[in-house]
């Protein structure tokens, strides 16, 4: 195969783009757990630039691949695959500056309640995300569906912290603004944990060739 | 870093007799590079690689304008020993043509040319040739057998052999892998981009899927003007000129 | 078997049925619509055209082997006779009645021999020099026509003209020298002729591959051109060999005599030739009834002596194709 060489590269680039991604998620919610504004800033002002990068990179070296070498059937998948999984790196790194902006609001103002869940969030999806790029290199269907599963939790963590949310807002409407922001927060964690279950479901379809987006019982 | 110019053609015009075949050729061959040349049939892309090693010469009434230069000397002057120019750039040729010898006598024709008369040496230059075309495991017991009783493909691995014996700089490649079948091709691009660490690689080929998967830079001709050439990745995917676009998506040629 | 039944189902014929009996009762083949029957009889009007056309080209075949069959059964049973190990190897005596043709072959083969030292080399030079070296323009298709007319040149006009330049103007007078010459020149067409053809059979993508190397042209001919039309050119000489063997015109007035007491010393001396000696045992002889025998004795030896060359030659092009794997 002579396009070894592009896929064996384009691999270590989304890698490294994970890599990425992972830390600016982990930044954010440590960033705001601690209390520290200047990790917070770093999120937004420096890694968000590379994010957007890499999703340049990625694309060219997708076309250029595909251009010059006509890969067909499991390359072809891979690659088109690549591009998709590219992109959702790069909303969820946007996700991760929304909570990082966030992060900022809430640090110059008092806290509404101890921070367990979020943190407890932002694990999970975190370690989703890990786990749907290590199932995407090893191509690996097992741990993909894994991560699809998981999914659920991290809903049901979500509308947790909503109804607690919903209640410290009815008791001391002065939290109102302090709590839509940790709802936010919540919200986009909850997205980066639905874009990492794409990635899942991506990685089915490259190594069997079935759909399952849509499809999550029929697997 | 700019890669440095091994061969530079400077408004080249050639003529067979009173057809204008090739117009106005600006083209820089890079070294250690692969640099393919494209187009329909009878666009000029054979006859402009012909002119690199002067085997156009051979054809009576061909007259040449413009400038090529090797290592920044004139090929074309008048004191140029052609003999000599010959090896140091190759050529494969579009049907694989084995000399009617043994394998052994064909990779140590070019040598003995040479007048190397060194047996051990000979021997030697034969193997190391022969391996780096990627043929030696498959006939190393019967180097002394006719070259004409191999396949297709390895005979034109075997003349590939025969022109790395000569330790040339620049090799080139007319369509090798016409007149082979899909494998074989396989196995002679895999060997071009192996090739290319040592030599500099000029390749026409009348299939631009092959272009694009095995060159670094690509030029594409037209009725024997130069239409376009640049890097193959931007070529293949941004090309700046309209007819290169419509002649890589198929539409005419 | 009961045939009431399966008359009563078959009403004319079936479509598709086996011609011939078979047990649902005889049936022909359904005619075939007009056009197609055409084409029918024409495929089987083609079939009888083709074996005619086989047969008659096997007798035509047949025609010309018998021939030849019947030439070599001749000169084999008459000739056979006289053949003796005397008869090859000792001087004639006695009148040409005794003895043998020694000197005859002998001559045969000094002639030979020196028509090929003269023919071979410059044959071949010329034929080099006109496929490799010369311009392909109207010059050389004058030079191959003229070549080609000397070919048909008779035989005996070749003998008046070695004796006018050889014998006389030369001054080499009749003798090996002479007659070689002569022969030399007659067999001079045919080898370049057909080394002009072994040279144009070699693929122009040889010379190309080799001067791609960094071949000169010249080394271009030798190492790759020469060897590649060996085949052919050896062809050409042995075709030259056989027809110079046996010519007896051209040596009639420069080379040959009827009797010699002696082999020949020098090229300078006359010779006896075995195609002379048939012609003139034939004509001159005084006791036809021994000579005609050691005729057909010539005959037959000249005929085992072109055999025996065609057989080497074969055998060189066969090991040459070999070793190149042709």
């Amino acid at each position: 195969m002579l396009e070894e060489k592009q896929m064996t590269q384009l691999k270590r680039i989304l890698i490294e783009n994970a890599t990425l991604v992972e830390g600016m998620i982990a930044k954010s919610v440590k960033g705001l757990r601690d209390e520290d504004a200047h990790i917070l800033r770093t999120v937004i002002e420096q890694d968000e630039t590379k994010a957007n990068d890499y999703e340049i990179t990625i694309d060219e070296l997708c076309v250029t691949t595909i251009a010059r070498y006509q890969p067909n059937t499991k390359a072809l998948r891979t690659i088109l695959m690549a591009l998709n999984i590219s992109s959702g790196l790069e909303r969820m790194a946007d996700h991760a500056v929304t909570i990082a902006e966030s992060g900022l609001y809430l640090i110059e103002h008092p806290i509404v309640k101890p921070l367990i869940d979020i943190p407890r969030m932002g694990e999970i999806t975190i370690s989703m995300l890990k786990d749907a790029i290590t199932a995407f290199i090893d191509e690996n269907p097992d741990l993909a569906l894994k991560v699809c599963e998981r999914d659920s939790s991290v809903d049901g963590l979500r509308n947790q912290i909503a109804r607690e949310l919903v209640s410290f807002m009815i008791e001391d409407p002065k939290t109102i603004e302090r709590a839509l922001q940790l709802s936010k927060i919540a919200s986009n964690l909850e997205r980066i944990a639905d874009l990492a279950t794409n990635i899942g479901e991506d990685v089915i379809y490259m190594v069997k060739g079935t759909v399952i987006k849509h499809h999550k019982d029929q697997v | 870093m700019e890669p440095e110019v091994k061969i530079k053609a400077e408004k080249v015009n050639f003529f067979y007799g009173k057809a204008h075949a090739l117009k106005d050729i600006n083209l820089d061959i890079y070294a250690n590079q692969v640099t393919a040349l494209i187009g329909p049939s009878g666009c000029g892309k054979s006859t402009f690689i012909r002119l690199l090693n002067r085997m156009n010469d051979l054809i009576p009434g061909a007259r040449m304008e413009g400038r090529i230069t090797m290592d920044g000397q004139d090929i074309f002057a008048p004191r140029t020993d052609v003999v000599n120019l010959r090896r140091r750039v190759g050529m494969v040729f579009q049907k694989p043509n084995p000399f009617p010898k043994s394998i052994f006598e064909n990779i140590a024709y070019g040598l003995k040319l040479g007048g190397v008369r060194d047996r051990a040496f000979i021997e030697q230059r034969v193997i190391e040739s022969l391996k780096k075309a990627a043929i030696y495991d498959e006939i190393k017991d019967r180097l002394h057998e006719g070259a004409l009783m191999l396949s297709g493909g390895q005979q034109q691995r075997l003349c590939i052999a025969r022109c790395i014996a000569v330790d040339p700089k620049v090799i080139l490649f007319d369509e090798p892998c016409a007149s082979l079948d899909p494998i074989s091709t396989r196995k002679i691009e895999e060997l071009i981009l192996e090739l290319k660490k040592d030599y500099t690689i000029a390749i026409v080929t009348h299939n631009m899927q092959q272009a694009a998967r095995v060159s670094d830079y690509t030029a594409f001709l037209y009725l024997g003007s130069q239409i376009e050439f640049g890097p193959t990745q931007k070529l293949f995917t941004v090309p700046k000129e309209k007819m290169t676009e419509d002649y890589l998506s198929g539409r005419f040629g | 078997m009961n045939r009431t039944d399966s008359n009563s189902h078959s009403s004319g014929t079936f479509v598709g049925c086996v011609v011939g009996d078979s047990e649902y009762g005889k049936c022909t083949p359904p005619s075939p619509p007009p056009g197609l029957r055409g084409v029918i009889l024409n495929a089987k009007w083609n079939k009888i055209t083709e074996k005619l056309g086989f047969a008659l080209l096997w007798l035509c075949m047949a025609f010309c082997l018998f021939f030849l069959g019947a030439i070599l059964y001749f000169i084999v049973v008459r000739g056979a006779p006289a053949i003796s190990w005397e008869f090859l190897t000792s001087v004639p005596r006695r009148a040409m009645t005794r003895g043998g043709v020694a000197p005859a072959i002998v001559g045969t083969f000094y002639l030979t021999l020196g028509a090929m030292l003269l023919a071979f080399p410059l044959g071949l030079a010329s034929a080099i020099y006109l496929c490799e070296y010369s311009p392909k323009n109207v010059s050389v298709n004058i030079i191959r026509l003229s070549i080609n007319n000397l070919a048909g040149v008779p035989s005996v006009v070749f003998g008046l003209f070695g004796l006018a330049l050889f014998v006389k103007a030369f001054g080499f007078g009749v003798s090996i020298l002479s007659g070689a010459l002569t022969l030399g020149i007659m067999a001079l067409p045919g080898i370049i002729s057909a080394s002009q053809e072994a040279l144009t059979a070699v693929p122009q993508s040889y010379r190309e591959a080799s001067l791609a190397l960094g071949a000169s042209h010249w080394q271009t001919i030798k190492k790759v051109v020469l060897p590649s039309a060996l085949p052919g050119i050896l062809t050409g000489v042995i075709l030259a060999v056989g027809r110079v063997a046996g010519e007896t015109a051209p040596i009639l007035f420069t080379a040959a005599t009827f009797y010699t007491r002696d082999y020949p010393t020098s090229p300078l001396s006359e010779v006896m030739a075995l195609p002379y000696h048939i012609y003139a045992l034939m004509t001159e002889g005084t006791h036809p009834d021994e000579q005609t025998s050691i005729a057909y004795g010539c005959a037959l030896i000249l005929l085992a002596m072109v055999l025996a060359i065609s057989g080497i030659a074969i055998i060189v092009r066969g090991r040459q194709r070999r070793s190149y794997g042709t």
